[in-house]
């Protein structure tokens, strides 16, 4: 193992100052094997599993509390391991210090050296390497150019934008060509349009250096938009992992139903194969599920208004730009929310009736009554 | 409200600086007059301070000069305690042990608790064993020192620690590769400094100051020595005490230079956390 990891620091590109850029390798594989992680009586990683694939970004999503960040915290080295593994390019770094895992990280809170100027900080991982004056110098000014604030080198901290200033960071990590990216929910503290500006160009930069990236956020719209992957946490555990729209057509459970994307949960029953609710027959996105009263998830959209459906009285309905969400009280008191086009504007209190589209649907069983 | 109404006019300004001026100015002025005085038969002149100066501080005023040679030794040591053993041991508790913090603060501030004459009773003793390790020169008082400026230089290093992301600092050095020394001395105590050199100056200044132990352990400080001068010689001794204070307002500027100059100038100090 020890002979592993000195190999790998012999391949570390870093250390190759004379590697042209062109030439990057593209970014390490990352597993996580099992990681148990405790905190004062409370289990932040049950068992943790997840397998970053070379050059592959991929999101960490979960509401707050599911373990998101301390499972990035546990790759950087800045949180220790209660048990299992983690491997980079198949080497066990479990035990080795922050400083040796050859990593970049992006933090949440605005984490730039105060004294230090925009290009120090971004030097300051190559000074760490000992990189001599003139090449730092260039390198750092051409990792500032890459996130768009070439002309910013001698500005302090607290002469820049809270954007700005996440850009920065983003440099200072990237800098030192790293094996892996950690991004800790960078965008959080940024408004709603420096958020999707600079998060598509992290995208841009992550694909144009192929760097290995770790996204944690609780933004299902920000995973969905820029990862290739998503992985998505509950408790401890990866829950469901796969490309956003797997996660969006065919989430596992009602959990990732609600938290990918808005859903409505009806009470159904499940026979022969499929889901009856509201005295209609749906198709199941997992056919093998066995009889049994359910919770059904159904997505606003696969909801239309229409004569045939079950009647009801409109209660609210919001604008989002090309659509409109209304939300429903049918006569049976069920609540739901029913997307569609924005030209339709159903008034508070009208009669309406909704009907659903057929899509396939996930459904959770229900617990058995006492 | 607005703000302008909370800024103070000019005149009020004026007033409470002039104020407080006077507070420190009126001991100052009455001490100069003072040692000017031609004894009984009234009038002034300077004759007290050239007999001093062209004296050459010969005689019994030998002794304050290697007092104040003493007092200077003994407040880089105590300013040395201070930084080497109270901030690692605040970084170590901020960062590794926060459940803690409550019981340091307790700890440093008790000494503010204890009048010196009780602190002395206790460290006699202690001070009679160390005699026997150490010997008795005068710079074993920097432990009592160490001691008696806790609670001034932890004010002023925590409140300045609390300012500084000191967690998000340390862990974004430590991803970028630096060690943990690495991380102290490039990182936390630059973003450190104004705290670090706040509770430098009090140590000294509290050092310089200091006679209650000083005096009780027999140990020769400036305090100590300006009394015994002052017991001879009133006159003599107000001049000392003068030049001590000219000495210890020159000290604590060259102090503050030092620290603004070693790390440039060039930026207000900020924890940049603005967005």
């Amino acid at each position: 193992m020890i002979q592993n990891q000195l190999q790998n620091q012999n391949q570390n590109p870093l250390q190759d100052q004379a590697r042209p850029a062109a030439a990057r390798r593209a970014g390490a594989s990352v597993s996580f094997e099992g990681v148990i992680k405790d905190f004062a009586g409370h289990r932040a990683l049950a068992g943790f599993d997840l397998t970053l694939h070379a050059g592959e970004f991929v999101a960490l999503l979960g509401p707050s509390g599911s373990g998101k960040t301390t499972a990035l915290r546990v790759l950087a080295g800045l949180e220790s391991t209660d048990a299992g593994t983690i491997r980079i390019d198949g080497a066990d770094v479990s035990t080795l210090p922050t400083s040796r895992r050859d990593l970049g990280m992006v933090f949440q809170s605005y984490s730039l050296f105060p004294h230090l100027s925009a290009g120090q900080n971004v030097e300051f991982g190559l000074r760490m390497r000992k990189v001599r004056g003139e090449e730092r110098r260039a390198r750092a000014a051409a990792a500032l150019a890459l996130v768009g604030l070439g002309t910013h080198y001698d500005r302090f901290a607290h002469q820049l934008s809270g954007g700005q200033q996440q850009r920065v960071a983003l440099a200072r990590a990237l800098v030192t060509e790293p094996r892996v990216l950690l991004l800790d929910e960078p965008l959080s503290a940024l408004d709603a349009q420096v958020r999707v500006a600079l998060r598509e160009e992290i995208r841009r930069i992550q694909t144009e250096l192929g760097i290995t990236t770790l996204f944690v956020t609780h933004d299902q719209d920000e995973a969905l938009a820029v990862a290739d992957r998503v992985a998505v946490m509950r408790a401890g555990s990866i829950e469901q992992v796969g490309a956003p729209e797997e996660l969006y057509s065919r989430p596992v459970s009602s959990f990732i139903a609600d938290f990918v994307g808005l859903s409505n949960r009806l009470v159904g029953v499940v026979r022969h194969g499929f889901a009856q609710v509201q005295g209609i027959s749906l198709p199941l996105l997992d056919p093998s599920q066995a009889d049994g009263a359910v919770s059904v998830s159904v997505r606003p959209e696969d909801l239309e208004f229409g004569a045939a459906g079950a009647p009801g009285v409109v209660l609210s309905s919001s604008f989002h730009g090309s659509l409109r969400r209304t939300r429903v009280r049918l006569d049976d008191g069920t609540s739901l929310v029913v997307q569609h086009g924005a030209r339709l504007h159903p008034s508070v209190g009208e009669q309406v009736a909704v009907r659903f589209t057929g899509a396939p649907v996930s459904v959770d069983p229900l617990p058995a009554p006492e | 409200m607005t703000a302008v109404a909370h800024t103070p006019t000019r005149l009020v300004r004026g007033l409470i600086l002039g104020g407080i001026g006077l507070v420190f100015a009126i001991p100052i002025v009455a001490m100069v007059e003072f040692t000017l005085r031609r004894g009984l038969a009234g009038g002034h002149d300077v004759s007290r301070w050239t007999a001093l100066f062209q004296g050459g501080f010969a005689g019994p005023y030998r002794t304050v000069l290697v007092a104040l040679g003493n007092s200077v030794g003994l407040a880089v040591g105590t300013v040395a305690i201070v930084l080497l053993l109270l901030v690692p041991t605040l970084l170590l508790v901020h960062l590794r042990f926060p459940h803690l913090r409550r019981v340091m603060e307790f700890v440093c501030i008790l000494p503010i608790s204890i009048p010196a004459i009780v602190l002395v009773v206790g460290l006699a003793p202690v001070y009679s064993v160390l005699a026997r390790l150490l010997g008795s020169s005068v710079w074993t008082l920097a432990f009592a020192y160490g001691i008696t400026v806790l609670p001034f230089a932890y004010r002023a290093i925590q409140a300045n620690l609390d300012g500084v992301d000191v967690r998000t600092l340390s862990e974004a050095a430590r991803t970028l590769g630096a060690g943990w020394a690495s991380v102290l001395v490039r990182v936390l105590i630059p973003n450190l400094r104004r705290g670090i050199l706040a509770g430098a100056f009090i140590s000294v200044a509290v050092v310089l100051g200091e006679f209650t132990i000083a005096s009780l352990l027999n140990r020769v400080t400036l305090q100590t020595a300006l009394v015994v001068v002052s017991k001879a010689d009133p006159y003599t001794a107000v001049i000392l005490s003068l030049l001590a204070l000219t000495f210890a307002f020159l000290l604590l500027l060259v102090i503050g230079r030092l620290g603004t100059v070693r790390t440039g100038s060039r930026r207000r100090p900020t924890t940049g956390g603005q967005p």
